[in-house]
Order: C-alpha cells, then sequence, then structure tokens
C-alpha cells in the first residue's frame, strides 16, 4: 500500500466518523442504554478500520460495516461478561439484525432520544453540553475542557461519571412525551451553550466565543431535522446564523474588534442572514413565541442594515422588554439599557443601569462595557473611566480589551 | 478557598512594562487589578522585578553555590503572582482567564496549601 492509499483512507474513516458518529452512537446505545459502551465500541471499529481498510479495501458502505463491527464488540463484550441485564431484550435486538444484510444503511436515526439523553434533568446542567459535544459530535474531552474553562482530566472525569449515571441511574433513551416537551429546552440551552454568547449588539462586551459555533450550528440542524415543527428550534438556529453571518466583520484587517454599529454590512454573509430570516419567518407561523425567537428577532433588526436601512432601535427595545417578562436576567436588562439608550436618549438607558443589583453586575463584564459608554456619551468623563476600567479588567478576549482602553483614553 | 495565579511573561512583556503608566500594558493590568479588588477577590499579590535580577542560591554538602539569574532557565518566566479567594477552582480559572497575559503568556492556578501551613505555623 502505498502512502497516499494510507491517507486517503485515512481520509475517508474521518469522513465518515464525522458524517455518522452520532447516529451510530445513538443506534448502539439506544438499545444497550449504556452510552460509554457504545463510544468505546465505534472507536474500537474506527481503529479497526484504520488497519482493515488499507488491506482490504474501503468497504462499499463504510457506515455499515463500522456499525456491524461495532455491534458486534458490544455482542462479545455482554457474552464475555456473561451479564444479565434489562436491556437483554434489546440486545437480542441488537443480536438479530447483525444476522441481517450487513450492507444495511436504513438503521434508524436515534439521534433524538441521544440528545434528550444528554440533557435529562437528573444530569448536572453542566454537563448537558459536554455530554452533547461528545456523543453526537464525538469530539474528545480535550478540545471540550478548552471550551469551558476546566482541565482536560477535570473534564474527562466529569463525562465518565455523567455516562455512568445514564447507565446506572435508569436513565430512559426516549423522546419524552408532549406534555414534557420542557425538556426541549434544556436541549436548546445546551446547545446554545456550546455556540457561547452569540450577541454583539452591546459595544466593548466580552463575547466568551468558544470556537464551538460550527459545532452548535450542527447541533442545531440534527435537531431541527428530527423536530421540524418546533418554534425555538428554528428561533436558535436563526439566532445562530445571524450572529454567524457576521464573523468576518467584527474584525478588521490587523485583528482590531469592530463592534456592530460599526461593522460594515457588507462583510455580513447574505446567504447565512437570508436562512435566518427563512427560518425566522416559518417559527413566527406556528404562533408560539419563545426566548430564542425574540433574540432571533432582535438581531433580524441589526441584519436591516444590510438592506441599507436604519436600525428600528424602538422594536428592540420592545423585543428586549418581552425578554424582561419572560425572566429578568442581567444580560436582559443590559441589553434593554443599551437599547433604550439608542432609542429615548443615553439618560433613560442609564436610568436602567443604575436601577439594577450591584452585587450581581459586579463581575459582569457587559454591564461596565455599556455603563462605560453612555457615561462617556454624557460628558461624565471621570466616571467613564472607572466604568471602563471595570469592564476592561473583567475582559477575557484581548481584542476587547485593546478597544476599550483605546476607548477610555 | 485561596488560589494562587502565578503569572509568566515572554522577554517582550518584561520590556514593555518600562512604559509610562498610560500604556496598554500597565492600563490592562490596572484595570484588572481593580476589577479583582472591586469584586473582593484579591487577598495580595505583587509583580516581581526582570528574571535576571534574580540571584539562585543552593547549598549542597555545606558548600554555597550562587547563580546568577532565575532557577528554571525558560522562554517564559514568572513575572508575578496574585491571590485571590474565590468559592471554587470553576472561579479561580475564570478570573485567570481574564488576567491579561493569559491572552499574551500564560497564568498557572494553584490552590494555596493551608493544611500544610497549619502544620508548619502552629
Amino acid at each position: 500500500m502505498s502512502g497516499s492509499d494510507g491517507e486517503k483512507v485515512q481520509r475517508t474513516v474521518e469522513r465518515v466518523a464525522r458524517e455518522s458518529y452520532g447516529r451510530l452512537v445513538a443506534y448502539l446505545s439506544v438499545h444497550t442504554q449504556d452510552l460509554a459502551g457504545a463510544e468505546d465500541a465505534l472507536s474500537e471499529a474506527l481503529l479497526k478500520a484504520l488497519t482493515v481498510w488499507p488491506r482490504d479495501g474501503v468497504p462499499q458502505n463504510p457506515e455499515a460495516w463500522l456499525l456491524t463491527t461495532a455491534r458486534n464488540s458490544i455482542i462479545d463484550f455482554f457474552r464475555h461478561q456473561r451479564i444479565v441485564l434489562d436491556s437483554e431484550p434489546n440486545l437480542l435486538l441488537l443480536t438479530q439484525n447483525s444476522a441481517e444484510d450487513p450492507l444495511e444503511t436504513n438503521y434508524p436515526d436515534e439521534r433524538l432520544k441521544l440528545l434528550f439523553v444528554c440533557a435529562h434533568p437528573a444530569i448536572d446542567p453542566a454537563m448537558h453540553t459536554p455530554l452533547m459535544l461528545q456523543a453526537v459530535l464525538g469530539l474528545d474531552a480535550a478540545r471540550i475542557s478548552g471550551a469551558f474553562l476546566v482541565s482536560p482530566k477535570t473534564m474527562g472525569q466529569r463525562l465518565v461519571r455523567a455516562k455512568t449515571k445514564i447507565r446506572d441511574g435508569g436513565i430512559r433513551f426516549e423522546v419524552p412525551e408532549r406534555s414534557a416537551l420542557r425538556r426541549l429546552d434544556a436541549i436548546l440551552e445546551a446547545i446554545y451553550a456550546a455556540f457561547g454568547i452569540g450577541w454583539d449588539d452591546m459595544a466593548g462586551a466580552d463575547q466568551h466565543g468558544r470556537g464551538l459555533a460550527e459545532e452548535a450550528i450542527w447541533l442545531a440542524r440534527v435537531l431541527l431535522e428530527q423536530m421540524p415543527r418546533e418554534a425555538e428550534v428554528q428561533g436558535l438556529l436563526a439566532l445562530m446564523l445571524h450572529c454567524e453571518a457576521r464573523r468576518a466583520a467584527r474584525r478588521d484587517q490587523d485583528g482590531r474588534y469592530v463592534p456592530l454599529s460599526e461593522q460594515d454590512p457588507k462583510l455580513w454573509s447574505l446567504p447565512l442572514i437570508e436562512a435566518a430570516e427563512r427560518y425566522l419567518a416559518e417559527a413566527s407561523k406556528y404562533g408560539r413565541p419563545g426566548r430564542f425567537q425574540l433574540e432571533a428577532a432582535i438581531q433580524s433588526v441589526h441584519a436591516e442594515r444590510a438592506r441599507g436601512r436604519r436600525v428600528e432601535w424602538k422594536a428592540i427595545v420592545q423585543f428586549y422588554a418581552q425578554l424582561i417578562r419572560m425572566s429578568p436576567t442581567i444580560g436582559r436588562q443590559t441589553g434593554y439599557a443599551a437599547a433604550l439608550a439608542e432609542a429615548d436618549g443615553t439618560e433613560h438607558g442609564l436610568a436602567v443601569l443604575d436601577s439594577m443589583d450591584r452585587d450581581s453586575v459586579s463581575a459582569y463584564q457587559p454591564y461596565w462595557a455599556v455603563r462605560a459608554h453612555l457615561l462617556q456619551r454624557l460628558g461624565r468623563t471621570a466616571e467613564a473611566s472607572d466604568a471602563y476600567d471595570r469592564a476592561i479588567g473583567l475582559a477575557e478576549d484581548p481584542a476587547i480589551r485593546q478597544f476599550l482602553l483605546k476607548k477610555r483614553g | 478557598m485561596k488560589f494562587a495565579l502565578l503569572i509568566y511573561e515572554s522577554p517582550d512583556a518584561f520590556a514593555s512594562r518600562k512604559g509610562d503608566g498610560s500604556d496598554a500594558y500597565t492600563g490592562a493590568w490596572r484595570a484588572y487589578h481593580k476589577a479583582l479588588v472591586e469584586s473582593d477577590v484579591f487577598v495580595g499579590g505583587d509583580p516581581l522585578e526582570v528574571p535576571e535580577t534574580g540571584t539562585t542560591i543552593k547549598v549542597k554538602d555545606g558548600k554555597r553555590g550562587v547563580q546568577d539569574g532565575p532557577y528554571a532557565d525558560t522562554k517564559e518566566q514568572l513575572g508575578g503572582f496574585t491571590i485571590i479567594e474565590v468559592p471554587s477552582l470553576d472561579a479561580a480559572l475564570e478570573w485567570a482567564a481574564r488576567c491579561p497575559a493569559a491572552s499574551y503568556g500564560a497564568v498557572e492556578v494553584r490552590p494555596l496549601a493551608p493544611e500544610t501551613r497549619r502544620r508548619i505555623v502552629e
């Protein structure tokens, strides 16, 4: 075998792994109720592919080959351990299936069940996103740990613990009844957490991008495929696509941060904006407004600049007011203040900031960035400098820090 | 819990300290210090002089060994330390990520050892 053949096989394995990982893990774990076992079996199969495929050629249907190989290793494991489990009927099903045509590809897509398991109420909410990234997309603990600012070892241990709880805690691989669909919110939250903070409508607010935007959008698309009629799923996708559309405009050629109001709309991605608008329009047909649709609507108002229109700040104020009525988080109140300052005058925005709870904003960077901006506009220079210092000191992104240092003067 | 943030800086970063106080390096550090104090997590800490000013002492078999410069011969050197008091390691890592050195050098987060301290001090 020549070196290039080896690389070709490697690339095929990587491609199949990327495209089918979640489907394969979902299918295998639904039958065994054992997520960690399914992942182990699949990674074993992927390793085996790297030695067998270069020798025997890439099978006609690589996905089916991986499924059969992983399934056999699970069955072997159970036989070897002579484990009698509740899942035995399922295991039997898995065994029976293996006698069928090994090239079958029409195995059911069980990823929705897997998403509900990852965001199950019995699992620590902080682990919902890492579990999804690993189980559905196959990301390793080291990559996930960087995005969530914990050590790789700790992230690995937390993932193992969560998976043990899934296996031993009787967490069922199922889609909850319609009445329990509040559990969908946990999935949406977890996907959004992978995206990082999406908005950039407050100048100088630290973005905390997790570098997982693509993965989050992928997860949202998987979810939408499985739940095409859920307004909030569409809303979440619309929100993320609007934010993603501005990626290229957020930094200038020298890598400096450009606030939304100074971004050149010509640098925004029109196809992404249009896709976002389509999802948002589709969502509104169901008459079930929600948090993500409102947040997407705010970004949609900003996106009007791409069509040469002015930003309708009054509309943004209304959307933030609705979000605050749902739940008055400090992020929403800060966004409301920033929008009100544009719509009704700087003093009104500042009054909202003044009314907020001092303790809860003390380490909240966007609050200080907006506050500094408004104070500076009112000519209250000394107070503005103080607020700028707080915003700079709390910023993590060096580009934001530089921007604020310059504004502070 | 108390944690030490050990700040490692490159020679470039040490060189940029020489500004008049209105430079970006000092501005970022001043703001970070202020945020730590105002958020009530700052316990103590100081910047250190440049590594070349260090002198390293070892006493072996009764003989004194003296070496110019810092103990560890690495490109990035200890440039200062900050002690913070926060509820958890997660919170300490958040503060470390905001530290200016995290984006141009490195910040090591280490828990203080209160048990060991107690055994020594009491």
